[in-house]
C-alpha cells in the first residue's frame, strides 16, 4: 500500500524519532510511505483569520502535491494533522478560500479539497486494522501500562477533525492493546498540555503537566505515549522526570520487534 | 354561460400593503366568464362574507374566486358563506395572494402581477369546476390510546367518562409510565405515586378501559372515524388473568441478573419479575434474555412455587384487531443519553449520576430504599452537583436544541429536598438560565436558593473526573468571571428528554407528521395544538413537545375533548374530492392499485361498451369512502383514465395555461 506522506519540519529536527521509528515500523507492516518532494512548513498552526489565505497556501501545497500523486495524505505530527485536516476542510466547504487560493496558485487543476488526510493511527486503525496489527505484533508488551496522552489537536474541534470522541476518546487505547500492553484511562488524557502556552508562561503549562501526570499515575499508569512533539515536549520539561513519556511510533517499533537486543535509547 | 364573482382582499395591510387591491380587481372584471369584482378589507369578516352572499343572489354568480389568503385558513369560511347564498360550496376556489404572494414579496408591482396570475388561474379552474356533493361516513365508537403514561392513563380517564370504550395499549409489563419512577412532585412537593397509582387504578377498574399491556401496535389501516389496528400482545409466559401477583415467583427465581428498568439500571430485577409493587396490571412477566427456563429448558422453578399456576412458557405473542373511530399518540419520553456528554464522565464514573437515577434513589422504593446513598461505595455523600442544561439547547449537534423546561424545575426539587433532609450535604447548582414561568414556580426556586442556601452557580461545566476516591468538578463561574474547581461526592446530570423511540414509528404507522426533534406536529401550533394534521390523530403529552405534569394532564384532557367531539357524532361528512376512473379509458393495468395508500382501489372485470363495440374487461374501480384525494393514482395512470373530482387534470392544465400566458 503506497501513501504519500508529510512529516513536517518538528519531525525533521526535536522529534527525529516520532518519523523514524513511524517510518520503519510502516515498512514493517508493508507500508510505503512516500515523503512528498520539497513539502513546507505547515503553518504549524491553523489561521483562523476568515480573510487571511496566505498562511494557508503551504498547506494546500502540500495537499494539492498528494492529490496529484494519486494517494491519501498520513501524517504523524498531531500539529501538522489538525493544520492539514482542517485547511483541507476550508478547500471543501469554503467556496471564498478556495477560489481565493486556486486563483492565487494556479494549479493546473483547480484544488477542491479532494484529498483524504489521515493520521498514522487512523492508518493503523483503518487501513491495516487493529485486530492484524495485533497479528504483526513479535514481541507483545505485556504487562506494561501503558497511559494514552492525547493532547487537544487530534481531537478538536471534533465536527472538522472527525478522529474520535473528543471528550472520551478510545483509538490510543485500542492501539495499546493491540501492541499487548495495558491501557490506562484517565481523565486528564485529553486535555491541553500548555501549548505554545511554556513560551508565555512556564508556571500555568506545569500547572497543566502536574495534572495530567498526577491523574495518570492515580489511574495507574506507568509511563504515557503520545503523537504531538509540542506535548512530548511539555510532558518531558514539566516534569521529574519519573513518568517517562515516549512517542507512539516507539511503541510500536518495540512491539514490532524491530529494536535490537531491546535496547532503549531515548534522544 | 358561467357567471362568476371574483372578490379581492385586503386582509388589513397584509395583502394590500404589497398588492395593488384596485389592479387585481381591474383585471379580475376583464376575465372570460367574470361578471363581478370586488375588494374588501377584511373578506373572511361578516361583512365580507355578506359582500359575497349578496353577490352570489344579485348577480347570480354560479362559481366564484376569493383572492385571499391560504385555503387552509379560509377555504371553509368562504364554502359556508357560498352555500348560504344557495352556491354548490364546491364552486368556490381559493386564490392564495398572501402566503404565497404578499408575504413573500417587497416589491409592490411584482406582488401586483403575481396576484393577478394567480388570480387568473383560479378563474380559469372554476370555469370547469362541477357542483360535488359531500358523501357520509360512519364513527366507530371506540378511541385508541397509545401509550399509558399519565397523558394516556387521563386522556383514557376522559374520553371513559363520557361513556365512550377506550382501548390503553402500553409497550411495558404496566402502566404508570415515567411519573411512577418520580419521588415527589413539583412545586407542591406531593408524593407522585400517591396521586397517580390512584388513576391507575381507575383506569383498571373503569368498565369503558380495556388495558392491552406489553403490547404494541403493530398496523393501522383506515381514516378518521374508521381506524383498523393489529395490535401485538408480547407473550409475558404469564396468565394475565390466573396471577395473583402474590410476587413467590420473583423471590425463587435464581436469575437475578436483569437490569432492573424502573430503577434506571441501578440494581437488578429477578428474570421473572412485577415492575413495581403498585403495577397495574399486578402481574408478573417473564423476561426472555434472561430466563433460564426459557433460554436452556432446565430450571422451572418459578412453574413450580406458582401455586395460581400462572406460568406458561409455551404462551405466544397474541394479535388483537380492533376498530376505532379515533386515535391518541401519548408516547411520552426518555431521558438522552448522558454518555454523548463524557466531559461529565457519566459513562467512567458511577457517582455522575442522571436526574431520573436520583430520582429513584431518593425513593422509598428505589435500590436504596429512599437513603440518599452514592452509587459507588453506598455511603452518605457530604457534597453534590448538579449540572443543568445537559443536552439541551445545545447547537453542537451531540444534543438537543430545545429547552427541555422541566429541568430547572426538578433540579431545584431535588436540590430543596436534599438539603432538607441532610442539612449536611452541600449542594452546587451549574446554571446557564434558570427559567421558572409557571404557577409558584419561581417561589419554588427562590425557595430553593434562599431558604435552603442552595448554591446556585451560573456557568457551565468543563469537565468531571474522579481523584482520590471523589469527584472534581471545574467549572466557570461567569458572575465572578473565574474559573472554579469544585472536590464533590456525586454528580448529577439534567439531562434533556427527547421523545420515546416508538413515537417516529408510531406517527410513520398513522401518517402524523413529526419535526426534526421527532416530536408530532400540531395541526396548528396556536389554535389546534392537540391534533395532528391527520384527521382523527390526537396528541397528549410530551410526544407534542417537553410538558411537565400539570401541562400534561391539561393537555391530556383536551385531547379528551377532540375525541369525544368526534366520537359523539354519528356520521362524517366525506371529502367529494375523489378520484374516479374512466372506464372507457382504463386499460387494468393495476399501477394505481400499487400507489393507492388507503387501499381504495380494487378491479372488476364486466362488459364495457366502448362506442359500440362490447367487450368484457377488467377495469378499476375506486371505493369513494375510503378514497382520502391524495391524487397519488392520476399521477401514474398511463391511460388518463383515473382523474380526481375538483381537481381534474383539465382543471389542473388550464391553471397552468392561465399562469404561464
Amino acid at each position: 500500500m503506497n501513501y504519500s506522506y508529510y512529516p513536517g519540519c518538528t519531525l525533521k529536527t526535536k522529534a527525529q524519532d516520532l518519523d523514524f521509528y513511524g517510518r520503519e515500523s510502516a515498512a514493517a507492516l508493508g507500508i510505503t510511505l512516500e515523503e512528498l518532494p520539497e513539502w513546507q512548513c505547515c503553518g504549524a498552526v491553523y489561521p483562523i483569520a476568515r480573510d487571511e489565505i496566505a498562511t494557508k497556501l503551504s498547506a494546500i501545497r502540500a495537499l494539492m502535491a498528494a492529490r496529484d500523486n494519486g494517494t491519501p495524505l498520513v501524517t504523524l505530527c498531531s500539529a501538522c494533522h489538525h493544520v492539514l485536516t482542517r485547511v483541507n476542510g476550508d478547500m471543501q466547504r469554503n467556496a471564498d478560500i478556495r477560489m481565493k487560493a486556486n486563483n492565487y496558485l494556479k494549479p493546473a487543476v483547480p484544488y477542491a479539497g479532494e484529498t483524504r488526510v489521515i493520521h498514522y493511527l487512523q492508518l493503523l486503525r483503518d487501513e491495516i486494522g487493529f485486530d492484524n496489527l495485533k497479528q504483526a505484533v513479535k514481541k507483545p508488551l505485556k504487562g506494561r501500562k501503558i497511559g494514552a496522552y492525547y493532547g487537544c489537536l487530534l481531537l478538536r474541534p471534533s465536527k472538522e477533525m472527525q478522529f474520535d470522541d473528543p471528550e472520551n476518546p478510545h483509538i490510543i487505547e485500542d492501539f495499546i492493546k493491540a501492541l499487548g500492553a495495558e491501557p490506562v484511562v484517565y481523565a486528564m488524557r485529553n486535555e491541553c498540555c500548555g501549548g505554545y502556552v511554556t513560551l508565555k508562561s512556564e508556571a500555568q503549562a506545569k500547572e497543566n503537566v502536574d495534572l495530567i501526570i498526577k491523574n495518570a499515575r492515580a489511574h495507574g499508569a506507568e509511563e504515557l505515549i503520545t503523537a504531538c512533539p509540542l506535548c512530548m515536549y511539555n510532558l518531558r520539561a514539566h516534569q521529574d522526570g519519573s513518568m517517562p513519556v515516549r512517542y507512539i511510533t516507539e511503541l510500536l517499533y518495540e512491539a514490532l520487534g524491530l529494536r535490537e537486543g531491546g535496547a532503549a535509547d531515548e534522544t | 354561460m358561467q357567471r362568476l364573482g371574483v372578490f379581492v382582499c385586503w386582509c388589513g395591510s397584509n395583502i394590500a400593503a404589497t398588492v395593488d387591491v384596485d389592479r387585481v380587481v381591474a383585471e379580475a372584471k376583464v376575465q372570460p366568464g367574470v361578471v363581478f369584482a370586488q375588494d374588501y378589507q377584511y373578506m373572511c369578516s361578516e361583512a365580507g362574507q355578506n359582500i359575497i352572499k349578496d353577490a352570489i343572489k344579485q348577480y347570480g354568480l354560479n362559481g366564484i374566486v376569493v383572492c385571499s389568503c391560504s385555503p387552509r385558513m379560509h377555504e371553509a369560511t368562504f364554502r359556508k358563506a357560498a352555500e348560504a347564498a344557495g352556491l354548490n360550496p364546491y364552486m368556490v376556489e381559493i386564490a392564495n395572494i398572501r402566503e404565497h404572494c404578499s408575504w413573500i414579496h417587497k416589491d409592490k408591482e411584482a406582488g401586483t402581477e403575481k396576484a393577478c396570475v394567480l388570480m387568473r388561474a383560479a378563474v380559469a379552474k372554476v370555469l370547469l369546476n362541477t357542483p360535488l356533493k359531500a358523501g357520509e361516513s360512519k364513527v366507530v365508537k371506540r378511541a385508541l390510546v397509545i401509550g399509558g403514561g399519565i397523558a394516556g392513563i387521563q386522556t383514557a380517564l376522559d374520553i371513559a367518562d363520557a361513556g365512550f370504550p377506550v382501548d390503553i395499549v402500553e409497550k411495558n409489563a404496566t402502566i404508570g409510565g415515567r411519573m411512577a419512577q418520580l419521588d415527589k412532585t413539583f412545586p407542591t412537593l406531593d408524593c407522585s405515586s400517591c396521586i397517580l397509582t390512584p388513576k391507575m387504578v381507575e383506569a383498571k377498574t373503569n368498565e369503558n378501559i380495556r388495558l392491552i399491556t406489553y403490547a404494541e401496535v403493530e398496523e393501522v389501516s383506515g381514516f378518521v372515524g374508521s381506524f383498523k389496528a393489529k395490535i401485538r400482545k408480547k407473550a409475558r409466559f404469564v396468565k394475565e388473568d390466573v396471577c395473583t401477583g402474590c410476587g413467590v415467583c420473583m423471590s425463587k427465581c435464581p436469575s437475578k441478573k436483569g437490569l432492573n428498568e424502573f430503577n434506571m439500571g441501578l440494581n437488578n430485577r429477578p428474570a421473572i419479575y412485577i415492575p413495581f409493587a403498585q403495577a397495574i396490571p399486578n402481574v408478573a412477566v417473564i423476561d426472555k434474555t434472561q430466563c433460564i427456563k426459557l433460554n436452556t429448558g432446565k430450571c422451572g422453578l418459578c412453574e413450580k412455587v406458582c401455586t395460581a399456576g400462572a406460568i406458561d412458557y409455551t404462551q405466544q405473542d397474541e394479535f388483537i384487531e380492533e376498530e376505532y373511530g379515533a386515535i391518541v399518540m401519548a408516547t411520552g419520553f426518555r431521558p438522552i443519553d448522558a454518555s454523548k456528554f463524557d466531559e461529565y464522565s457519566y459513562s467512567t464514573c458511577k457517582d455522575v449520576v442522571t436526574s431520573l437515577e436520583l430520582e429513584r434513589i431518593m425513593n422509598a422504593a428505589g435500590p436504596t430504599g429512599g437513603v440518599l446513598l452514592r452509587p459507588s461505595d453506598g455511603k452518605h455523600p457530604h457534597s453534590i452537583v448538579f449540572v443543568q442544561c445537559v443536552g439541551s439547547r445545545d447547537v453542537s449537534g451531540r444534543g438537543k436544541p430545545y429547552c427541555s423546561k422541566i429541568c430547572c424545575m426538578y433540579t431545584a426539587k431535588h436540590a430543596m429536598l436534599i438539603r432538607d433532609k441532610y442539612p449536611d450535604v452541600e449542594v452546587h447548582v451549574f446554571y446557564i438560565d434558570v427559567r421558572t414561568p409557571g404557577k409558584n414556580f419561581d417561589e419554588f426556586y427562590r425557595r430553593a436558593a434562599e431558604q435552603y442556601d442552595v448554591d446556585y452557580i451560573k456557568g457551565q461545566v468543563g469537565k468531571v473526573w474522579e481523584e482520590d476516591g471523589h469527584l472534581v468538578v471545574r467549572g466557570v463561574d461567569l458572575i465572578a468571571n473565574e474559573q472554579i474547581v469544585l472536590n464533590t461526592d456525586m454528580v448529577v446530570l439534567a439531562t434533556a428528554i427527547e421523545p420515546d423511540p416508538t413515537a417516529r414509528k408510531v406517527a410513520n404507522m398513522l401518517t402524523a407528521s413529526i419535526d426534526t426533534n421527532d416530536f408530532i406536529t400540531e395541526a396548528h401550533p396556536k389554535l389546534r395544538p392537540v391534533e395532528s394534521p391527520t384527521a382523527g390523530i390526537f396528541l397528549s403529552g410530551v410526544c407534542q413537545g417537553p410538558k411537565d405534569i400539570p401541562e400534561t394532564v391539561s393537555q391530556a384532557g383536551a385531547a379528551a375533548s377532540k375525541v369525544i367531539g368526534l366520537l359523539s357524532k354519528n356520521k362524517l361528512t366525506t371529502n367529494p374530492c375523489v378520484a374516479h376512473s374512466d372506464e372507457l379509458l382504463c386499460n387494468g393495468c393495476s399501477c394505481c392499485e400499487k400507489v393507492c395508500p388507503y387501499g381504495a382501489i380494487s378491479y372488476d372485470t364486466h362488459l364495457i361498451n366502448d362506442h359500440g363495440v362490447k367487450e368484457t374487461r377488467r377495469v378499476a374501480l375506486v371505493n369513494e369512502a375510503l378514497c382520502q384525494g391524495c391524487g397519488a393514482c392520476t399521477v401514474v395512470c398511463p391511460s388518463g383514465a383515473m382523474d380526481l373530482k375538483g381537481f381534474s387534470n383539465k382543471q389542473i392544465m388550464a391553471e397552468v395555461e392561465a399562469i404561464c400566458l
